[in-house]
C-alpha cells in the first residue's frame, strides 16, 4: 500500500516535471513538486476515480458475459458482435438518436434559443428579463415535476391541457393521443423547452458584449433590423453558437431522463434513444455486459461528434483569437 | 451637402436632461467644431444628428426640412466614431462596401468607389485586411473611408484623433481639413481638445453642461471669449484669471493695484500667458518654476495675487528660479469679466500697474 502510494507520487511528480519544465530553475525542484500534488493532486485523484477507473470497468464487464444471474462466467467478444452484426434494433434507435439529437438541437437549443436572446435583447430591459427568466422555469424546476406537467398536458382523456384547447377551441370531437401519435416531436419539445434556455443564456451575454457602437454604426449605413442581425449579430455569436452545438450535441447523446420519465421509451422502442436503450438492456434486459459494450460505443461516438464539431467550427482559431475586438 | 439647424433641441435620458434648449445653425459645406469638457453632451448632439438618438423636444433641420423622426439610414450621413466601430469580422473592403450593400448601388460602381475611397485616405493597400491587422491610425482612415464612401451630405466626426500618438495626430488634422476643403461637405468634429478644434474647424461652437457658451470662429474665441468658461477652454497653457475689485478706475486684487477702464464692482482679469513678458515695470513677483517647452518657456512666477504663467517666446531661457521679476501686458490684449455672471465686459481693459 504504502509502496504503490509512493509510486503514484513519483508518478505525478513525473509529470509534474515535464509540466513545469520551461519555468527555469529559480524555485527548488522539491517545492514545485510539492505544489503541484497539493494544487493539481485532488483534482487528478477525482479524474481518475470517476471518469477513468468507470471506462475501464465499462470495458473489462464488455468483454465478460456478465448477465442477470450477476456471475462471470467466461470472457468473450460476443457483446461486440452483437453491437455490430446481430442486434437489428440498433440501426432504428441510432436513427432515432439522429432525428432527436439534431431536430431538438436545430429547431430548440439553437435556433430558437438564438431568437430568445435576439428578441429579449431587442425590447426593453425589464420585459427582456421577464421573457428570459420565464424561459429558464423548465430548467429551474425538477425534472419529476416537470415531466408530470407534461404528462397531464398530452393526456389521452378529455382532461389534458392540449386536448381542452384542441376541443373548446377548435372543436375538435375526440381527444388526442399524442403520446401514441407523436411520441417523436414530444420527446423534442419537452427536451428543446429546457435546452433552449442555455442557449438563450449564453447568446444573450454574447450580444450583450457587442459594443454599442457596432450598431450604431450599423443603423447609420443604413442596415435594417435582418441586416443588423446578419452582419452585426450572428458574426458576433459565431462562437458561443459553435460551442452550444457542440456541447449540447453530446448532453443531448447521453441524456436520457425525460424522455424515459415521459414515454419510457415508447410505445414500444419508438422512443428509445441511444443512451435509453443502453439504460433498457442493462437495468430492464439485465444485459450488463451487452449494456457496457453498447456503452462504450456510445462514448467512441461522442468522441467522434466532438472531434468533427471541432474541426467543422474551427474551434481551435475561434478560441485562439479575441471573441469581440475592441479598439 | 446640407445646413443643419437646431431649434430648441433637447434631449432627456430617461430623468437625466443632457441637453436643455439648443439652437444652432451650421451652414452648408462649413467645418465646424463642437468644443467642450467630458460629458457636456457633444457626442449626444451628434447622435441626434446622425439619427441614433431622437430628440426629446425642438426641431432639427437638414437644408430646411424636419428630420427628427427620419431614421438612420435615410438621412444620409458618414459618421466616424471615437472606437471607429469598425465591423471586426469583415475585411477592410467590406467595411468600406458596406454602407453601399443597402443603396442597391451596382457592385462594379460599388467596388469602384470603395477603391475610391480607399484612395482618398489612403488604405488601398489594406484593402484585404481585418481591422485587427491594423493600426489605430490605419482603423481611423478606414473609419474615414467608410464614412465617405457613400457621398454624405454630412460627415460627422466623433473625436476622431483621440486614440492617434502625438504626431499621427498632427499629420491626420491635416489631412482631415484637407479632404474637407477637398470635397466641401458640411463637416461637424466633436472634440475636447481645444487645439484641434481651433486649428481645424472655421467655427467652434464651445459647449458646456448641454448648452452652447459660445459660437464663434478660432479668433473670436481666443480674442473674445464671451465668458469665463470659454477664456479658461480655449488657449494653452490656460489663461491667467485674477479676480478682484474695481473701484473709481482702480482694480485691486490682493494688493496689486491696476489702471482699469469700463468696468466697476466685482470683476475678474484674464491675462493670456503668451501676452505678458517681463520688464522693467509692472507687477512684482518671483519666479518658481521654468518649463522649457521647446519654441516657447513656460515660466511660473508666485504674485502677491497667487501663481502666474508667463510664456516667453524663444528657446533661451533668460531667467532663473528665485529670480525677482515685474510682469507687463499691452492694456488691449486683458480680457475683464464679471465675476458674479462672469460674463465678458467688452470695452473693458486694464494696464499694467505702473
Ligand atoms: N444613453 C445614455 N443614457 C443616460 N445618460 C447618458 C446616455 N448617453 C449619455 N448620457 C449622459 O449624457 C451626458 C453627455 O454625454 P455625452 O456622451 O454626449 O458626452 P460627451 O460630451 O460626448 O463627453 P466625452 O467627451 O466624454 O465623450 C453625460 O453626462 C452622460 O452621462
Ligand atoms: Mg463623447
Amino acid at each position: 500500500m504504502v509502496a504503490s502510494l509512493r509510486g503514484v507520487s513519483q508518478t505525478m511528480a513525473t509529470i509534474a516535471d515535464e509540466l513545469i519544465e520551461r519555468r527555469g530553475h529559480a524555485a527548488s525542484a522539491t517545492r514545485r513538486r510539492t505544489n503541484f500534488v497539493i494544487f493539481l493532486g485532488p483534482a487528478i485523484v477525482l479524474t481518475v476515480l470517476f471518469f477513468i477507473v468507470p471506462v475501464i470497468i465499462d470495458i473489462a464487464v464488455s468483454f465478460t458475459d456478465l448477465g442477470r444471474s450477476l456471475r462471470i462466467t467466461a470472457f468473450t467478444t460476443e457483446q461486440y458482435e452483437k453491437v455490430f452484426r446481430t442486434d437489428r434494433r440498433l440501426t432504428q434507435v441510432i436513427g432515432l438518436t439522429f432525428v432527436y439529437v439534431f431536430g431538438t438541437l436545430a429547431i430548440f437549443n439553437v435556433t430558437f434559443g438564438l431568437i430568445l436572446a435576439i428578441t429579449t435583447t431587442a425590447i426593453r430591459n425589464v420585459s427582456g428579463s421577464f421573457f428570459r427568466g420565464v424561459w429558464l422555469l423548465p430548467r429551474m424546476s425538477p425534472s419529476v415535476l416537470y415531466i408530470l406537467l407534461w404528462l397531464w398536458a398530452v393526456s389521452p382523456t378529455e382532461a389534458g391541457l392540449v386536448n381542452q384547447v384542441l376541443m373548446q377551441a377548435f372543436g375538435l370531437d375526440a381527444p388526442l393521443d399524442l403520446l401514441t401519435s407523436a411520441p417523436i416531436a414530444l420527446i423534442i419539445i419537452s427536451n428543446g423547452f429546457i435546452g433552449a434556455s442555455m442557449g438563450m443564456i449564453i447568446f444573450t451575454a454574447a450580444i450583450r458584449g457587442i459594443p454599442e457602437h457596432l450598431f450604431h454604426a450599423a443603423a447609420v449605413d443604413g442596415a435594417g433590423t435582418f441586416a443588423t442581425i446578419r452582419f452585426i449579430t450572428l458574426p458576433a455569436l459565431r462562437w458561443p453558437i459553435s460551442f452550444v452545438t457542440i456541447y449540447q450535441t453530446l448532453s443531448l447523446l447521453v441524456s436520457f431522463e425525460y424522455i424515459l420519465l415521459l414515454t419510457k421509451g415508447g410505445p414500444f422502442y419508438d422512443t428509445t434513444v441511444y443512451a435509453l436503450y443502453v439504460y433498457r438492456r442493462a437495468f430492464e434486459s439485465g444485459q450488463y455486459a451487452y449494456g457496457a459494450a453498447l456503452a462504450l460505443f456510445l462514448i467512441v461516438i461522442g468522441m467522434v461528434v466532438a472531434l468533427i464539431g471541432w474541426r467543422f467550427f474551427d474551434m481551435e482559431r475561434l478560441l485562439q483569437r479575441p471573441r469581440i475586438e475592441v479598439h | 451637402m446640407a445646413k443643419i439647424e437646431f431649434r430648441h433641441v433637447s434631449k432627456r435620458f430617461g430623468a437625466v436632461e443632457v441637453i436643455p434648449d439648443m439652437d444652432l445653425v451650421i451652414e452648408d459645406g462649413e467645418f465646424a467644431a463642437l468644443l467642450g469638457p467630458s460629458g457636456c453632451g457633444k457626442s449626444t448632439s451628434l447622435f441626434m444628428l446622425a439619427g441614433i438618438y431622437l430628440p426629446s423636444g425642438g426641431e432639427l433641420l437638414f437644408d430646411g426640412h424636419l428630420v427628427n423622426e427620419v431614421e438612420a439610414r435615410d438621412r444620409n450621413v458618414g459618421i466616424v466614431f471615437q472606437s471607429y466601430a469598425l465591423y471586426p469580422h469583415m475585411s477592410v473592403r467590406d467595411n468600406i462596401l458596406f454602407p453601399l450593400r443597402f443603396k442597391k448601388t451596382p457592385r462594379d460602381e460599388a467596388l469602384a468607389r470603395v477603391k475610391a475611397a480607399a484612395d482618398l485616405v489612403r488604405v488601398t493597400e489594406l484593402l484585404d485586411r481585418r481591422p485587427s491587422e491594423l493600426s489605430g491610425g490605419q482603423q481611423q482612415r478606414v473609419a474615414l473611408a467608410r464614412a465617405l464612401v457613400k457621398k454624405p451630405q454630412l460627415l460627422l466626426l466623433d473625436e476622431p484623433l483621440s486614440n492617434l500618438d502625438a504626431s499621427l495626430r498632427l499629420s491626420m488634422r491635416t489631412e482631415i481639413k484637407s479632404l474637407h476643403e477637398q470635397l466641401g461637405v458640411t463637416t461637424v468634429l466633436v472634440t475636447h481638445d481645444q487645439i484641434e478644434a481651433t486649428t481645424m474647424a472655421d467655427r467652434i461652437i464651445c459647449m458646456r453642461a448641454g448648452r452652447i457658451e459660445q459660437v464663434g470662429t478660432p479668433d473670436d474665441l481666443y480674442l473674445r471669449p464671451s465668458s469665463l468658461f470659454v477664456a479658461g477652454f480655449i488657449g494653452s497653457p490656460p489663461i491667467n484669471l485674477v479676480a478682484g475689485k474695481a473701484e473709481g478706475g482702480t482694480f485691486t486684487a490682493d494688493g496689486t493695484r491696476f489702471p482699469v477702464v469700463g468696468a466697476s464692482g466685482e470683476i475678474t482679469v484674464g491675462l493670456r500667458p503668451e501676452h505678458l513678458r517681463f520688464g522693467e515695470a509692472g507687477f512684482a513677483g518671483r519666479i518658481t518654476q521654468i518649463e522649457p517647452m521647446g519654441r516657447e518657456i513656460l515660466y511660473v512666477v508666485e504674485t502677491g495675487m497667487g501663481a502666474v504663467r508667463v510664456l516667453e517666446q524663444g528657446s533661451f531661457v533668460g531667467h532663473t528660479i528665485g529670480e525677482q521679476v515685474k510682469v507687463a501686458f499691452r492694456p488691449e490684449n486683458s480680457l475683464v469679466f464679471e465675476t458674479k455672471r462672469q460674463k465678458l465686459i467688452v470695452g473693458a481693459h486694464v494696464r499694467t500697474p505702473a
